[in-house]
């Protein structure tokens, strides 16, 4: 591979690894402190990305789009939540399994019904489009965009949960449930919280990736295998090794695309993941005790 | 207190037991008796097509089966059941490939040519998935809980991209079996015939998972379950049994994933999809876990639902998502649990 090709597809394999953080970030989240399974994080990334591609149509205004997608996903997350995912805490892995799989059917299929089977586009907004120089390579300016974007809201996520209380409150609950519910945190409020932000980070993700793949019922359901694979490796609970599980596989899964024949690099990042595992059952970073 | 620390010495429950096994073999003679009823009441309608349905509501019924073993009796959610099922109707599904264009199939320079007779292809497939069962296995279960879910997703995602990109054999579009394999006497490419063989099938898979559970074996797998600690304390590690239910669960697996094959005479990627484990489970649960009536009950329902509610509307899983909801928060032990309850004569 030649260096400047090798250069660019490292830079996709980082946008696509902080996209997946994006919506690891969340999951692992929900995952290790309500201790609740949610396959429907997916179907999360395709409604922000549904909701996004129609106030942008109605609107034509960007920005807008994003906060509609963002608000309105985070709506639908507290419903989930308040509805489905409470009363099944505390419940077997498999009842969770099987519920949000039940919330994936409706969705996927309510949104054939709303929007069509057919793919719908979404455009780069003007001031983002073209590409810019990059040591030598026409990189283009909206992959670099969710690159930064990402970047910030990683650096924002790493401040909120090492520097404030509630990031306390996140840590704490991740590592010992019981211990925080038994020192008097209102943990349904945290809980609710966590769900809602996860929700926002995922319809994030998913508007983001609006303009590069397509919008269309279904959408969710790679990108929730990829980003169970980036959390399983990483450790449950841990936004860090989120952070570190989602780079090493964006960057394997874009090289392997690359290099592979085709198909043949969708493969490429299971064995990682199964070689990470047999050694560290737990993940790279485990966080709980 | 000595009567609770040794149950086996009560003999109030060993009559209870064997009243209770003589009856659930009668209503599984009833409901044999009625799928064999089925082939002359749909020649007698003269609508053939039924024997299509219930052929491959059987076929389903047998997937629940095996992976109850694992979910139900051994609680394992394993998320990825459909790659053995899948596995052997492309093993399957190959065979019959280079058999009918007649181009043989080389590895490592030794040339096969194929065969459409299912003695050769059906144990080679139903192999194929065991082995695959192991190899997985012997990974997943060194994890557990959430860990495990998610590792059995990824392996059978795994499996389904190396189907989607064999475009050789079709890619993602699937492959079509030109010719039907022959057992013995009997073509599985006849409707009829093919319909007892299944039905011979999901009775043997039946009989066969009812010794296993009711073994020694079974027992072990079963406090695996419920206390995997007490388990290792009295000096059983519960790995290698958790291990030989999985390879076991594959294999039958693999059994339906044969009988999908020539039912459907087609394979595709969608046969070993995510969707189609899930699904797998739901039938598991919806049916009752742990119990081996129950997920067949539970197949048939799931693809009775599927098929009434896909004339009524093309969009059947705006109800089917909610109703899976509904029956996991409120339902307790899916059908089966309903079933005895109406037998203890309480309203559920």
């Amino acid at each position: 591979m030649a260096p400047t090709l090798f250069f660019e597809q490292m830079l996709n394999g980082l946008q696509l690894g902080m996209m997946l953080f994006l919506m690891a970030s969340g999951l692992t989240l929900v995952v290790g402190i309500m201790n609740f399974v949610n396959l429907a994080h997916g179907s999360l990334y395709m409604i922000g990305a549904f909701l996004a591609v129609t106030v942008l149509m109605q609107t034509g205004n960007h920005l807008l789009a994003l906060g509609a997608g963002i608000v309105g996903t985070a709506l639908v997350g507290l419903l989930i939540e308040w509805f489905i995912a409470q009363p099944l805490y505390g419940r077997d892995h498999l009842d969770q399994v099987l519920c949000t799989f039940g919330i994936i059917l409706f969705l996927n299929e309510l949104a054939r019904v709303i929007w069509g089977s057919a793919p719908l586009r979404m455009d780069v907004p003007e001031w983002l489009d073209g590409s810019v120089d990059l040591a030598g390579i026409a990189y283009p300016v909206y992959r670099l965009a969710i690159i930064v974007v990402s970047a910030l809201v990683a650096l924002g996520l790493h401040l909120v949960i090492t520097r404030t209380r509630l990031g306390m409150l996140i840590r704490a609950g991740a590592a010992d449930r019981l211990m925080i519910v038994g020192l008097g945190v209102n943990i349904q409020f945290l809980y609710a919280l966590v769900f809602a932000a996860g929700a926002a980070l995922a319809a994030l993700a998913g508007i983001l990736a609006a303009p590069i793949y397509t919008v269309q019922t279904g959408m969710g359901d790679h990108i929730l295998i990829l980003t169970l694979v980036v959390i399983v490796i990483g450790g449950i609970g841990s936004v860090h090794g989120a952070l570190a599980a989602s780079l090493l596989v964006g960057v394997i899964d874009t090289i392997g695309r690359v290099t592979l024949p085709a198909g043949f690099g969708n493969i490429l990042i299971y064995v990682p993941m199964a070689m990470i595992l047999f050694w560290r059952p737990r993940g790279l970073f485990p966080s709980h005790g | 207190m000595a009567d609770t620390l040794l149950p086996v010495a009560n003999p109030v429950v060993g009559t209870g037991d064997s009243a209770r096994r003589r009856a659930s073999l009668g209503v599984a003679l009833i409901c044999v008796a009625l799928l064999a009823a089925v082939p002359f009441a749909a020649s007698a309608l003269g609508d053939t097509f039924y024997v299509r349905v219930v052929t491959r509501m059987m076929i389903f019924a047998i997937m629940a089966i095996s992976l109850d073993l694992v979910l139900g009796f051994g609680g394992m959610v394993c998320f990825g059941h459909a790659m053995f099922v899948g596995a052997a109707a492309y093993v399957v599904g190959i065979f019959v490939f280079h058999a009918s264009s007649g181009e043989p199939l080389t590895i490592a320079g030794v040339a096969f040519q194929g065969s459409t007779n299912a003695l050769v292809i059906w144990p080679v497939a139903i192999a194929t998935s065991a082995l695959l069962a192991l190899v997985f296995g012997a990974i997943a279960l060194r994890t557990s809980g959430l860990y495990f879910i998610m590792i059995t997703l990824a392996f059978a995602q795994m499996l389904y991209f190396v189907a989607a990109s064999a475009s050789g054999y079709g890619g993602i579009d699937g492959l079509t079996l030109d010719k039907a394999p022959t057992l013995g006497p009997l073509d599985t490419g006849d409707r009829q015939q093919f319909y007892w063989v299944v039905l011979a099938a999901l009775a043997a898979a039946y009989l066969l998972c009812r010794r296993i559970v009711e073994s020694r074996f079974g027992l072990v797998l079963r406090a695996s379950r419920s206390n995997p600690t007490r388990l290792s304390a009295v000096g059983v590690s519960p790995y290698r049994y958790r291990l030989a239910a999985f390879v076991i669960a594959g294999a039958l697996a693999g059994l339906a994933g044969v009988l999908l094959a020539s039912s459907q005479s087609f394979v595709s990627p969608a046969d070993m999809s995510w969707s189609r484990s899930g699904e797998l489970i739901v039938m598991v649960v919806l049916g009752g876990m742990a119990t081996l009536y129950g997920p067949i009950f539970g197949a048939f329902f799931y693809l009775a639902a599927e098929f009434a509610l896909g004339h009524l509307t093309e969009h059947w899983q705006l109800v089917m998502g909610p109703l899976v909801i509904v029956v996991v928060l409120f339902g307790k032990g899916g059908l089966a649990g309903l079933w005895s309850a109406v037998r203890r004569g309480e309203t559920p």
